[in-house]
């Protein structure tokens, strides 16, 4: 036996199958990615003496993380966040209210076609919108103040809640409707008592959800001066008060983390 | 269930007993007490004067807008390009920090359950609760402004939304394919390699394209703080009054996302 055939029955190596199993557009996706990563990365022009001279402001900002001052803008602090938090609250309200029977409109198995259609659109306008590009717009129609802000994030809930809403609605379970359906009940009974148990449980998660995005959101209204915390943030960050801005920013994100908790037990507790 | 008796002896069905409802109808005037107490607020702040005069405004800025002004579109491709980098490396960037705080993370690999994992989940929550505007905000302040700091916002942000998707991705894997290539005696990283990775490359990609699709969103209006991209024309035009500029931006901004969203759709469609 030649030492030829022991290799041929011993066999190569096991190697990795690649992920795109097409050489040519392995190698294409590969250049194309190469080459737009360098024409990026050039077109970024960097000053990397502003970086520098700036790192030491940033670690100014970090260490003022183990120091927050909520004292000396103590008062502009509570007003921005109150603000931050009933614009949270009210929009949240006013936004799963109109989203639900968008929601039921925008379900195929419900709505009729040009129901359907109509709030399919609604959904769509408000969801490829920006937050922040609404608040522009409203701010310049209605004024600075909350009430832009409120506005804003009514309608940016609409098109997310009533999306989802919608995409439970088609997956729920046809034969308990069915069954309510034929003890003669009334189109109200039906959503009532055959589809409203059914996607309840989701409804209330995503509206909790949606109150802790919205409230992340309001605190960039202000900035655009839709009201909320925002406007604060950004003078402080504008006079370089980082203790103040990481007062601010602490106190968003202990809010953040305790509406996630309160959400988490909630949804816990209805599913 | 609860069953109640009319005049004539007859029993009647209800969904609630007596408890139960009054109990619910507190928590509901509960609920409409801080309604309306939020709307008091939000009505105090307000000038209704511009409220009822919107009607009037708005009209005058759409006719003001109309039409587009469609010259303005060659200064727009260098931003729009901008925001393209922004959105893309920043993801790159974010996914980049995003695996290994999403390993220390899952409660399978972690490599201590009690003291490296709660810093990851708190760098999660911490960069996942700032807005990118405001880690622009901070970043403009600190380095100056610039796509650069645009790009670093975008991917702060996106950490702890990768990094908490990955990970609980990464605690839903198959422990029997992580156990079959310990038992060839492979060493931690190989196990890595060929136990734990194939199984969350799928999620791995879909996330990414995800995050890329929402980070073109969120890069178009970081300009308004000044981090660069398409944002920044957005922020003068309005500066300048310049309406049929801004509607023109808009309409950039809309096929922008919509492409993205499209392409992010095209590519989970391949590869899931």
């Amino acid at each position: 036996m030649t030492a030829v055939t022991l290799e041929a029955r011993l066999g190569s190596a096991w190697k990795k199958p690649p992920l795109i199993s097409n050489p040519a557009l392995r190698w294409g996706l590969f250049i194309a990615a190469a080459v737009y990563l360098v024409l990026a990365i050039a077109s970024i022009d960097v000053n990397w003496a502003r970086v520098a001279e700036g790192l030491s402001r940033g670690w100014a900002f970090i260490t003022s993380f183990f120091n927050p001052d909520f004292v000396s803008r103590g008062s502009d602090i509570r007003d921005g966040i109150l603000e931050s938090v009933i614009i949270t609250v009210a929009s949240t309200v006013v936004g799963i209210l109109i989203s639900i029977p968008i929601g039921l409109g925008a379900a195929r198995n419900i709505a009729p076609l040009p129901v359907y259609l109509v709030c399919r659109a609604i959904v769509a306008l408000s969801r490829a919108l920006n937050e922040i590009i609404i608040a522009i717009l409203l701010v310049a129609i209605f004024g600075f103040g909350p009430l832009a802000g409120f506005l804003t994030l009514s309608f940016a809930t609409i098109g997310f809640l009533a999306k989802l809403l919608a995409e439970d609605i088609e997956e729920m379970d046809k034969v308990q409707a069915e069954a309510i359906r034929a003890t003669g009940s009334t189109w109200m009974q039906w959503i009532n008592y055959g589809v409203q148990p059914q996607v309840m449980p989701r409804l209330i998660g995503l509206s909790m959800y949606r109150l802790d995005i919205n409230f992340r959101e309001s605190a960039v209204l202000g900035l655009v001066g839709a009201g909320g915390i925002g406007a604060t943030l950004n003078t402080a960050f504008d006079r370089y008060e980082f203790d103040t801005a990481a007062a601010i920013l602490l106190i968003i994100i202990v809010t953040v983390m305790v509406l996630e908790y309160l959400s988490g037990i909630i949804r816990a507790k209805v599913q | 269930m609860p069953v109640s008796t009319n005049a004539n002896g007859a029993k009647i069905w209800q969904l609630r007993n007596r408890n139960q409802t009054l109990a619910r109808w507190a928590a509901y005037l509960a609920g409409v007490a801080i309604f309306m107490w939020c709307w008091q607020r939000i009505s105090e702040a307000t000038t209704w004067f511009f409220v009822w005069d919107a009607p009037r405004i708005a009209a005058d800025i759409g006719s003001r807008a109309m039409p587009p002004r469609w010259s303005y579109m060659d200064k727009l491709w260098g931003p729009l390009w901008d925001t393209l980098n922004m959105a893309t490396l920043g993801t790159l960037l974010a996914l980049v920090m995003a695996v290994p705080v999403a390993f220390l993370a899952a409660r399978n690999t972690t490599p201590s359950a009690v003291f490296i994992r709660p810093v990851a989940l708190f760098i999660i929550v911490a960069t996942r609760s700032i807005n990118s505007l405001i880690w622009a905000l901070l970043l403009v302040a600190v380095i100056g402004p610039g796509v650069f700091a645009g790009l670093l916002a975008i991917a702060f942000r996106s950490i702890g939304f990768c990094a908490k998707l990955l990970y609980e991705a990464i605690e839903e894997i198959d422990p029997t394919q992580v156990e079959a290539i310990t038992a060839t005696g492979a060493s931690r990283w190989q196990v890595m390699a060929y136990g734990i990775v194939p199984q969350i490359m799928p999620a791995f990609a879909g996330i990414s394209v995800f995050r890329w699709d929402i980070n073109i969103r969120e890069s178009t209006v970081l300009g308004l703080v000044g981090a660069g991209g398409i944002g920044l024309q957005l922020q003068s035009s309005l500066n300048t009054l310049a309406w049929p500029q801004v509607t023109l931006i808009l309409i950039v901004i809309l096929a922008a996302v919509v492409i993205g969203e499209w392409v992010s759709a095209k590519v989970r469609g391949a590869i899931i």
